[in-house]
């Protein structure tokens, strides 16, 4: 077998695309091959390298170090001074521990540092165009075991006893979701992966099915087993071309190796994936928007009851899950329900994936235990605010989010603590703002979305989101008043109680916490006679 | 590509797989760190690496990982060459390829490290 003693990975994610990754990876292995190293050091591609800048990233293992970020000049000192001799690029080395760790501690680990890495535990770290190195990883073995195991029975029993919940905004417990669709009788049901990930700043999603998308299919697998459903589609936000190039690529392997199609492994149990692209619009990440236009329709909820877990696409029993979701299903089938529960917190049990984006020194996509105050992954993981700025405020969970204050930062990110201040990690996203943001700009902002993305079926959503930019406009030109800062408050009101889906509902959060910890900022707008 | 028709098979495509990931994965027995600095290159530490990395795939042998680092300060014994293996630390000093293909073989693969190339040992 041939032997490299060194990997060197390229992160190949959009982002580091974007930053030029494919020609940073020609001319890398160009120059080893210019300088002789050809035969001993195997270059690969991979998913993001974790935390990181702007800009491509490669991590040189056994060693352990990342280079971030590399351009096409750094690439000869790189290959000569690293690769030939030995000796770390310091100028652009991550700051991480270079000698050998102790035993224990993981390759990841080692060079992502500080984060928790159970779902992106291969992203990074494997090609994700080659299932071989995803099967290396144990890729697959959580579905073989259910299949040869396991009663459909168990698996939901396992998924219930982990306390998995949703992570695409409403919390909903997995194994009660998949209980719920095994119950309906008969045997054509779905599963749907929501792939959508609308939510402005928000690209958590992304990550995993660029770096791993084996991970999804599996725990899409292991859904269809556990329900009875022999069909799984991935609704998919149609601008991730990378995405769905490389789910294509996995798909197509996953059926040729067996893991995908029929009579997988022997076990007699037949499950088809396919991709849907998304239809560009907001509302669409909403499951049963999603239905809709999965059967062709116009992109509207339906009504509920009843759900799709009853009577979803095609009125058939429907599993929607997000990404995120079934992408923690192998690692819980690999290591069980008591494992998972011993990470995170009371009625959070696991990890969480964020966003991290505003104006902060690291960017990126992380993975902590749920209960790490949202103080560390600020102060610590993200560097802290750019430029040692005072923060204002942060985004928690996108733009039907919450809007949490400075004096709120220590509070622990999971669902009980947050829910104290009436927050929520909604969709996992942190948007990082500093106090040379005016919250009447960032909160114009969010309602223009809004307005854009209301898809017009209930009157309050469709007039509402229009009436709050129009009354919005008022303080953009410092003509607000009193009476418009109570007319919002009272038409937010009206939007929650009445709207006749969560898009409508969710949509004046941001808003209306502004109104009430940022008064100060509209007051600054008021119309003043001279 | 032939279909993987059952546990079994998944396991083996499984075992077979963890191999190639095994520089990347830390999942080693042995670890051999190279000085490779450029007293070392000088002294042919190059070609003792290529020697070693040919006979580790001639044996097929993957359960090591290689480390290079620059001097260790031992100028006159270059090229020099550490093999970790069972937390002891065994240095040899002066190796040519000849050498290190023995140290491959003997220490490396076969946990017998030869004392009288040795010039230096740690405990870990
Ligand atoms: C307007 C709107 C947009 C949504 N967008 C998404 C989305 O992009 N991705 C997602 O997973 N869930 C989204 N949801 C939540 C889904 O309706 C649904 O609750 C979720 O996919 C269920 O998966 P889970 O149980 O795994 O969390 C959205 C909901 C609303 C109301
Ligand atoms: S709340 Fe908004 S998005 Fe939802 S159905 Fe009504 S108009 Fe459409």
């Amino acid at each position: 077998m041939k032997f490299f003693r060194t990997h060197i990975l390229v992160s190949k994610d959009s982002k580091s695309m974007f930053a030029g990754a494919e020609t940073v990876e020609k001319l890398l292995v160009e120059e080893i091959k210019k300088q002789g190293l050809g035969e001993e050091i195997k270059v690969i591609s991979t998913g993001s390298i974790g935390f990181e800048g702007t800009g491509v990233t490669i991590a040189v293992y056994p060693d352990g170090i990342v280079y971030s970020p590399v351009t096409v000049s750094d690439i000869p000192e790189i290959v000569s001074e690293h690769l030939l001799k030995g000796r770390v690029v310091k100028r652009i080395a991550f700051p991480i521990k270079t000698s050998k760790m102790p035993s224990g501690v993981t390759f990841p680990e080692k060079v992502i540092g500080i984060q928790k890495r159970i779902v992106l535990k291969n992203v990074g770290f494997i090609n994700p165009e080659n299932i071989e190195e995803y099967i290396a990883q144990d890729g697959y073995s959580a579905l073989a075991k259910s299949l040869c195991d396991m009663k459909p029975s168990d698996v939901i029993s396992l998924i219930t006893a982990s306390e998995l919940r949703g992570r695409g905004g409403a919390g909903y417990p997995t194994g009660l979701k998949w209980a719920a669709a095994a119950e309906v009788k008969g045997d054509c049901k779905y599963i749907i992966c929501n792939a959508d990930e609308g939510e402005p700043g928000t690209f958590k999603d992304r990550e995993i099915m660029e770096g791993d998308p084996h991970t999804l299919l599996e725990g899409m697998a292991i859904a269809g087993y556990a329900v009875g459903a022999s069909v799984g589609y991935i609704y998919i936000r149609g601008e991730y071309a990378i995405s769905i190039n490389r789910l294509n690529k996995a798909i197509e392997d996953a059926r040729s190796y067996g893991l995908l199609g029929k009579n997988i492994l022997g076990s007699g149990f037949d499950f088809e994936i396919e991709i849907k692209k998304g239809a560009g619009a907001y509302v669409c990440g909403e499951e049963s928007a999603l239905i809709e236009s999965i059967e062709g329709s116009r992109g509207e909820p339906r009504k509920k009851p009843p759900y799709p877990v009853v009577s979803g696409l095609w009125a058939k029993p429907t599993v929607v899950n997000n990404v995120e979701t079934l992408a923690n299903v192998p690692r819980i089938l690999e290591n069980g329900a008591e494992w998972y529960k011993s990470l995170g917190t009371e009625g959070s049990r696991g990890t969480k994936l964020f966003s991290l984006m505003g104006d902060i020194k690291w960017k990126g996509v992380i993975e902590i235990p749920f209960g790490t105050p949202l103080s560390k992954i600020v102060m610590n993981i993200a560097g802290g605010l750019k430029n040692n700025a005072k923060l204002k405020a942060v985004i928690l969970g996108g733009v039907s989010g919450y809007l949490i204050k400075p004096e709120e930062l220590d509070i622990p990110v999971d669902f009980n603590s947050l829910a104290r201040i009436e927050a929520g990690p909604g969709s996992g996203s942190i948007i990082v703002l500093d106090d040379s943001r005016d919250i009447v700009d960032i909160v114009k902002n969010i309602a223009e979305f809004f307005k854009h993305e209301s898809c017009g079926k209930c009157t309050p959503c469709r007039i509402g989101t229009d009436q709050i930019c129009e009354i919005i406009d008022r303080f953009f030109y410092d003509e607000g008043s009193e009476d418009d800062l109570n007319k919002l408050m009272r038409l937010s009101e009206t939007m929650f109680q009445t709207s006749f889906c969560a898009l409508g509902q969710t949509a004046p959060n941001i808003l209306q916490q502004s109104l009430k910890k940022f008064r100060g900022d509209w007051e600054r707008h008021f119309f003043k006679s001279e | 590509m032939e279909k993987i028709k059952s546990l079994e098979d998944l396991k083996n495509l499984r075992d077979k797989a963890k191999e190639t990931l095994r520089t990347r994965s830390g999942d080693v027995k042995v670890t051999i760190f190279a000085s490779m600095g450029t007293v070392g290159i000088a002294a042919g530490a190059r070609e003792v690496l290529k020697m070693i990395i040919s006979e580790l795939e001639k044996r097929n042998f993957s359960d090591v990982e290689i480390i290079e680092g620059g001097s260790l300060g031992l100028d006159v014994e270059e090229p020099v060459l550490t093999i970790e293996r069972a937390g002891t630390k065994i240095t040899y000093g002066k190796v040519t390829p000849e050498m290190a293909k023995q140290i491959v073989i003997q220490h490396v693969i076969n946990g017998q490290p030869i004392g009288e190339y040795v010039i230096a040992r740690s405990k870990k």
